[in-house]
């Protein structure tokens, strides 16, 4: 409805969308200033919104007391080893059914879609007892293995829209020149397909990152990364809300960042292509 | 075009994944079909047997099951009320010619981007504590009593939180949707005079329709599995514990394999009604 509008409509319109996005973008505004008060200001009544003690001590505190780093780091391990991973097997697989076809390439998309259908819940019963028996609870390779692999389906559909798109001709033209499998791929086919394979590894991180059904059963200690960190102040004792913010804006901001800068990829990746 | 050669080629290359995700779907769902079958304690080792159908009677008959089930169905059936509405009317918004629309856009998409355990917590404590959060505060401001949101309404406020988090999900499809409208057809119908209401009824829904169903089949897999936010806000009760749950509580709690298998495969069977709709309509885009 961006019909024609007078400038008074739309200082309007513009009035009613900034409310309304700092309405939804609020409660992280609201635990990004909690995160620099002190307890005390935190929890005062009427609550403080600028005016108040501005102190960082609660970020270290975080470090202190539920072991920020470790948290990260594990964090970044599965995120990224599991996003690696799943691009190592998902490139060649969206490669060749994006530029050799059969007959079965149709079948084959959709069936792997539909494994991602696949309820956790349904499945977790089967997974926790091989974990458990095969002492991969709690471990790295072990959560890592099923984060890629809940992920391979939409990382091979978001390279093949993306391959999909790379002309054709282009490869026709290489392999006229005597262009070998290898060379093709490497030549002529990355260079065009960089961009693509970025913004798939971008959403595939967030999607790791905030994974949270088998971060939470599987791991506990050595393997526990941001999303059981926070989890572990759902029974604080005493005034924790400074603490509780510091420690979720450590645990957001990366993926906050990398999110704005994906947003278009966003919507392609999740929708598996159907609307662009 | 494809010589015999690169077509063997071509079939190396996917095996990988075809058979890793095969595996991934044929080894647990294996498991969890014949774990459902047995009755299987793990604190009673010994006392593993074969009992057919047993689990599914106990589990479809149990009042915990219903329960979990009725508030699956209440979970989902809100949420995607609440995001495909609100969706729709921020989408709107955003696709007027609106000042500082990029910033606008980064502001709506952030709680996407947030875990499900910080937006639990930070909601749980800091907004809907009955005493020092925020909206008792505003509640108290207006002379209104202060809600305390998850003693009395739990199920209301695990939507609240969950809806927050799928808003900008919606907003953001149904976004891209509209921005594909094209321009001519815009200009057409104002040149025709449309009415701002029949030019929402007549074309712009038609158009988006496509899209909202996308979100809602999308939407309806992610809330299937809604898990976390209830783990860390009210661990359960008997209002908010959804099928996630009830399998999560057999498993661990109980430890009861047998049981929590044959809720599994319920859960398996529900995303499976959903995602038959959802194939068949990607499946068509993909023909273009």
């Amino acid at each position: 409805m961006a019909l024609k509008q007078s400038t008074s409509q739309r200082v309007t319109m513009s009035v009613i969308a900034w409310l309304v996005a700092l309405l939804i973008f609020f409660p992280i505004l609201w635990m990004f200033l909690t995160s620099f008060k002190t307890e005390a200001d935190a929890y005062a009544i009427p609550p403080k919104f600028l005016f108040f003690h501005w102190t960082t001590d609660n970020y270290a505190e975080v470090q202190s007391r539920v072991d920020y780093v470790r948290h990260a780091i594990n964090s970044i391990v599965l995120s990224v080893g599991a996003n690696v991973a799943g691009l190592l097997l998902a490139i060649p697989a969206a490669w060749s059914m994006a530029f050799a076809p059969t007959k079965r390439t149709k079948d084959l998309l959709m069936w792997m879609l539909s494994t991602k259908m696949m309820p956790g819940a349904g499945v977790f019963m089967a997974i926790y007892f091989l974990y458990l028996r095969g002492h991969l609870l709690d471990s790295l390779w072990g959560v890592g293995f099923l984060l890629m692999i809940i992920n391979l389906p939409i990382i091979v559909w978001m390279l093949y829209t993306y391959f999909k798109e790379i002309p054709v001709d282009i490869l026709e033209a290489a392999r006229m020149d005597g262009a070998s499998l290898r060379n093709e791929i490497i030549y002529v086919l990355t260079p065009m397909a960089v961009p693509g394979i970025a913004s798939t590894m971008l959403l595939s991180v967030i999607l790791s990152w905030n994974e949270a059904f088998w971060t939470l059963n599987l791991t506990n200690v050595n393997a526990a990364p941001l999303t059981n960190m926070i989890a572990s102040f759902s029974s604080p004792e005493g005034d924790f809300w400074a603490l509780l913010s510091a420690a979720s804006v450590l645990a957001i901001a990366p993926i906050l960042i990398i999110g704005w800068f994906s947003q278009r990829q966003l919507v392609r990746g999740l929708t598996f292509g159907a609307v662009k | 075009m494809a010589t015999r050669q690169t077509a063997a080629a071509a079939r190396a290359l996917v095996a990988p994944s075809v058979i890793l995700l095969f595996l991934w779907m044929i080894v647990p769902l294996a498991m969890t079909i014949y774990f459902s079958l047995l009755n299987y304690n793990l604190l009673e080792p010994d006392a593993v047997r074969f009992i057919g159908i047993q689990n599914y009677l106990d589990f479809l008959s149990d009042p915990d099951f219903i329960g979990a089930l009725v508030n699956t169905l209440i979970l989902v059936a809100a949420v995607l009320a609440i995001t495909v509405i609100g969706g729709i009317f921020v989408a709107l918004l955003m696709d007027q010619q609106i000042y500082g629309r990029n910033i606008v856009r980064v502001l709506v998409i952030a709680p996407f981007f947030v875990m499900p355990t910080v937006s639990a917590l930070i909601w749980k404590n800091m907004l809907m504590n009955p005493v020092q959060g925020l909206f008792a505060w505003i509640a108290r401001l207006l002379g209104l009593p202060a809600i305390d949101w998850f003693t009395n309404y739990p199920m209301l406020a695990v939507i609240i939180i969950v809806a927050w988090q799928w808003l900008p999900f919606a907003s953001l499809i149904l976004l891209t949707a509209l921005q594909s409208l094209d321009e001519e057809q815009k200009e057409a119908a104002t040149l025709d005079g449309a009415k701002a209401v029949s030019y929402f009824f007549y074309i712009v829904v038609p158009h988006i329709a496509r899209a909202i169903t996308v979100v809602v089949l999308i939407e309806t897999i992610f809330l299937l599995n809604v898990f976390a936010e209830i783990r860390v806000t009210t661990n359960g009760g008997p209002s908010t514990t959804n099928i996630p749950f009830r399998i999560f509580e057999l498993a661990v709690n109980a430890n009861d394999v047998g049981a929590s298998a044959a809720g599994g495969i319920v859960a398996v069977v529900l995303a499976n009604i959903v995602a038959v709709f959802l194939v068949r309509m990607i499946g068509k885009n993909l023909e273009g």
